[in-house]
């Protein structure tokens, strides 16, 4: 093994039923370096790092890591840390119903000098972690009651807080801001310093280029190449991963229309869901695209899911089409047309055991009725047709939907919405996960709906997302409307907005 | 060609029903086994004859029959406690109880209050019958309301109407036992033509949830539920009210279930109908290879598997196991067919199944 190598694998395969995930894998790893995974959704970055740390049984292939003389054959989690090897996984796997100190320190929690739990101690230490990290959150409470994005801090914290030789990171910035993105990379840069190798996931161009040293791509379960950052500039590496062309930063927005004149979709008043977001007006017409731009809780999605009954509003009224409605629970804002895309993949989002195609129609399904089951022959088609549209990439529409890559999942619940072909659809981090490609057919999607007459609220992180699509944005801060920005919209006046300037 | 086989191989090994039926196989094998250690025909398990009655019926006798029809109660409860398990995550106990008051309340009418024995109806046998349904789907709206709508665990709500209900039957019946000597009371635990009618009552059951399942929804509903109650709200469905419905489906078929069993012995006997018969019931369906962590269900499994308990109970009797000795027997195999279906022991095969390939392909190298 070369000196400064830590982590080696050779000749990687692994099959799950019906799909070939890695086909003869090599991957190598060096002491402090940030390496950069890259492919598309499916193509098997997942799955080789569960190889690496012993979830998956790959069956043909070597595995060595610095400091030990066998190959190395992890059977769990614990066998991988034990070795140096650290992770934090796509789906943050944590328990929603721990405070924060447990989740970080569940498993090798200090012990006081009868050998039972130091509670006392861990909690400050925790406090301390996250503090550390800049991150403010009470330690105490349950994970359960802070944003997706501070779980995944929280994961991230944990990972780190472990001695290790390498570091993995599925995805992590997925849900965060560009504030906690930052906080990360400083993280990262540090570890690095240190000696740490750090494998780094991401369908973010800019944040490969922002800290990573090398880049390996898959592409199909097999290995491209693997590239020197310097190498690889972002057409090439487009072009490696989808294995053509794409421009993915051409304008997919037409000219600016003003829509004010188009009939009321939407029209809130004094909206309100006690605790997570205050009063609110708004109005949302026909035809339109509507995001919504602010900090990390500062009450996107819940300004979003008061409206569609998710958390059930407790003040203020709402008109649908001019005429006024009570929102008692999700289903009524279906029948009422509209159809909302939550944030949280893993919790609100799939119904793991089902399949793909019982995932994709479930919605429908719900709003057809119980008595009104639809044929199977409808079932299939509706499936294939958004398997076909979105390019799912599923053995078969009778897979089960958790066999599925993270960003392929995404994919099957937006197809869920989809098919209920909602006049109003709330869009919650639609393309979290979703590698360059799709992330452009789905921009394109919601305009071409927005031109079909449908109005969209789109919620992402990723501001430019939102300046590419949107004909008008929403600011929030601190859980409350503070403004709107319509006309030219570019990302400084939303950065501006944010920020603290006046929203207009 | 030996991809070929082992293709089968993979498609049986994936086969849900495996674990229900093989079991099921291996009582059939041990009842064999000792038809032929003691000398007998060994298929006698299976032989079916028509047997002339005192009255001038005829009815068919034999081993499978005597299963099908003592195991018709289990078999009805399993319906419900399958959807159950697989909406909430938990267990119904209370289906014992309930079962007794159900029937306790179906006789008390019968009768009339206070009256502990009978030739004459009070009130039309339909009424009768009703009743016990009706008691029994109360029983399931009150244990679904604590669960859906307050949020109680399964188990600790449905205790309260485990212990309660077997003594409200009891205040019900006057702390008598309510004897109905009327024939047609009893034909539901009698026979129909040459067919024990509790197997045909069964087979109804079954047949409506299968059609219900097949023809609605609300199979996909339940399963959705049960995954991901939070995913499946968002999704449109309303999930309090899917996991209440199924907690009102099995207490219904616990008055089903309650009044077979009444109508068997032709009396209400608060203390003794439905006795333990949770335990079957959910012993049914961890048997039918239904996880009791709730989602995806196997209805033909927890048939299958309440018929295999019976199977068991039946054979350690041929075998000459005392009454009082057949629950630990019962216990010992129980113990062997759910360890099988645990995920570590699967893994652990699974994982010598693997080092095997392995082996052989590096042999080969
Ligand atoms: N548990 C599983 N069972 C069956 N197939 C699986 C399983 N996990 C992954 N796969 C398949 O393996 C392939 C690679 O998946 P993987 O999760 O590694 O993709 P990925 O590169 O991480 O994609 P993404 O960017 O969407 O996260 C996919 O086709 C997926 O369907
Ligand atoms: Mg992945």
């Amino acid at each position: 093994m070369e000196d400064n190598v830590v982590l080696t694998a050779r000749g990687i395969s692994m099959t799950f039923p019906g799909v070939k995930a890695l086909e003869n894998v090599d991957f190598t790893l060096r002491k402090g370096e940030i390496h950069a995974l890259m492919g598309e959704n499916g193509a098997g970055k997942s799955t080789l790092i569960k190889c690496l740390t012993g979830i998956n049984d790959f069956e043909a292939g070597e595995i060595h890591i610095e400091g030990v003389d066998e190959p190395v054959k992890n059977h769990s989690t614990r066998d991988a840390q034990n070795v140096g090897i650290s992770t934090v996984y796509q789906e943050v796997n944590l328990c929603p119903n721990l405070s924060v100190a447990e989740n970080l320190f569940i498993g090798r929690e200090p012990l006081t000098k009868l050998k039972t739990v130091d509670r006392k101690s861990y909690n400050v230490k925790s406090q301390k972690i996250m503090d550390d990290l800049g991150i403010s959150v009470d330690v105490t409470q349950n994970l359960e009651n802070y944003s997706l994005a501070i779980q995944q801090m929280v994961a991230i914290a944990r990972a780190v807080d472990m001695e290790c030789k390498v570091l993995i990171l599925d995805e992590p910035t997925s849900s965060l801001d560009d504030e906690e993105v930052e906080k990360l990379f400083k993280l990262m840069r540090m570890l690095k310093e240190k000696g740490v190798g750090i494998i780094f996931v991401t369908h973010f161009l800019e944040q490969v280029y922002a800290v990573c040293d090398r880049i390996t791509v898959l592409r199909n379960g097999a290995l491209v190449g693997e590239y020197p950052i310097a190498d690889l500039p972002r057409v090439k590496l487009v072009a490696a991963m989808m294995g053509k062309d794409l421009d993915d930063l051409a304008a997919i927005k037409g000219e600016t229309k003003d829509l004010s004149h188009e009939p009321l979709e939407i029209s809130a008043k004094g909206l309100a869901h006690i605790g997570t977001v205050k009063p609110f007006d708004l109005e949302i017409h026909k035809g339109e695209v509507i995001g919504i731009g602010g900090l990390l809780g500062s009450g996107r999605s819940e300004l979003a899911r008061s409206i569609y009954g998710a958390d059930r509003a407790n003040t203020g009224s709402l008109k649908v089409k001019d005429k006024d409605v009570q929102i008692h629970q999700p289903i009524d804002a279906m029948n009422l047309g509209m159809g909302m895309l939550p944030d949280d993949r893993k919790a609100e989002g799939i119904i793991e055991d089902l399949t793909v195609r019982e995932n994709i129609i479930l919605a429908l399904q719900a709003k057809t009725g119980m008595f009104k089951k639809l044929s199977r022959q409808k079932q299939n088609e509706i499936a294939d047709r958004y398997i076909d549209l979105l390019s799912i990439k599923t053995p078969s529409p009778d897979t089960l939907v958790k066999q599925l890559s993270g960003g392929n999942q995404q994919k099957v619940i937006l197809a869920r919405w989809l098919a209920t072909s909602p006049d109003f659809l709330i869009l919650d981090e639609p393309t979290r996960g979703i590698d360059i490609g799709t992330k452009t057919e789905i921009q394109k999607l919601i305009v071409e709906l927005a031109g079909q007459g449908k109005s969209i609220m789109f919620i992402s992180s990723e501001i430019m997302e939102m300046v590419r699509t949107c004909n008008r944005m929403v600011i929030m801060r601190d859980r409350e409307k503070v403004g709107e920005i319509g006309g030219d919209i570019t990302e400084q006046k939303i950065m501006h907005a944010i920020a603290g300037g006046e929203g207009e | 060609m030996s991809t070929d086989s082992s293709s089968l191989w993979n498609k049986i090994k994936s086969w849900p029903l495996l674990l229900p039926v093989v079991a099921l196989i291996l009582v059939m094998a041990l009842n064999i086994l000792h038809d032929v250690a003691v000398g007998a025909n060994p298929l006698s398990f299976f032989t079916i004859t028509l047997n002339q009655t005192t009255s001038g019926g005829t009815i068919l006798y034999g081993r499978i029959i005597d299963i099908l029809n003592r195991g018709s109660e289990v078999a009805i409860l399993a319906l419900g406690m399958t959807l159950v398990v697989s909406s909430s995550a938990g267990t119904d106990i209370s289906v014992g109880s309930v079962m007794s008051l159900s029937a306790s309340f179906c006789c008390m009418l019968l009768a009339g209050f206070g009256v502990t024995s009978t030739n004459e109806l009070r009130v039309p046998l339909i009424v009768g019958v009703l009743a016990a349904f009706a008691m029994g789907t109360l029983c399931g709206c009150f244990n679904g309301t604590l669960v859906a709508y307050f949020g109680i665990q399964p188990m600790v709500a449905t205790l309260i109407l485990f212990s309660a209900a077997r003594a409200i039957g009891l205040l019900v019946c006057n702390n008598m036992i309510v004897y109905i000597r009327n024939a047609t009371f009893g034909a539901f635990g009698a026979f129909t033509g040459p067919l024990p009618t509790p197997i045909i009552i069964a087979a109804i059951c079954i047949a409506i949830v299968a059609v219900v399942l097949r023809k609605t929804s609300l199979g996909m509903y339940i399963q959705s539920v049960g995954i991901n109650s939070k995913a499946s709200r968002i999704a449109g469905l309303n999930s309090k009210r899917i996991i209440f419905l199924t907690y009102v489906i099995c207490g219904f078929f616990a008055g089903v279930a309650g009044l077979v069993n009444s109508s068997r012995i032709t009396s209400a006997d608060s203390n003794n109908i439905g006795l333990y018969y949770e335990m079957d019931a959910i012993l049914a369906v961890a048997l039918g290879g239904n996880s009791l962590g709730g989602g995806k269900f196997n209805l033909a499994g927890s048939i299958i598997g309440a018929y295999t308990i019976q199977a068991i109970t039946t054979t350690l009797y041929a075998l000459g196991v005392s009454t009082d000795q057949a629950p630990v027997y019962k216990a010992i195999i129980v113990v062997i067919i759910v360890a099988i279906q645990a995920p570590p022991v699967r893994a652990f095969f699974r994982k010598r199944a693997n080092a095997k390939a392995f082996g052989k392909e590096a042999a080969k190298a």
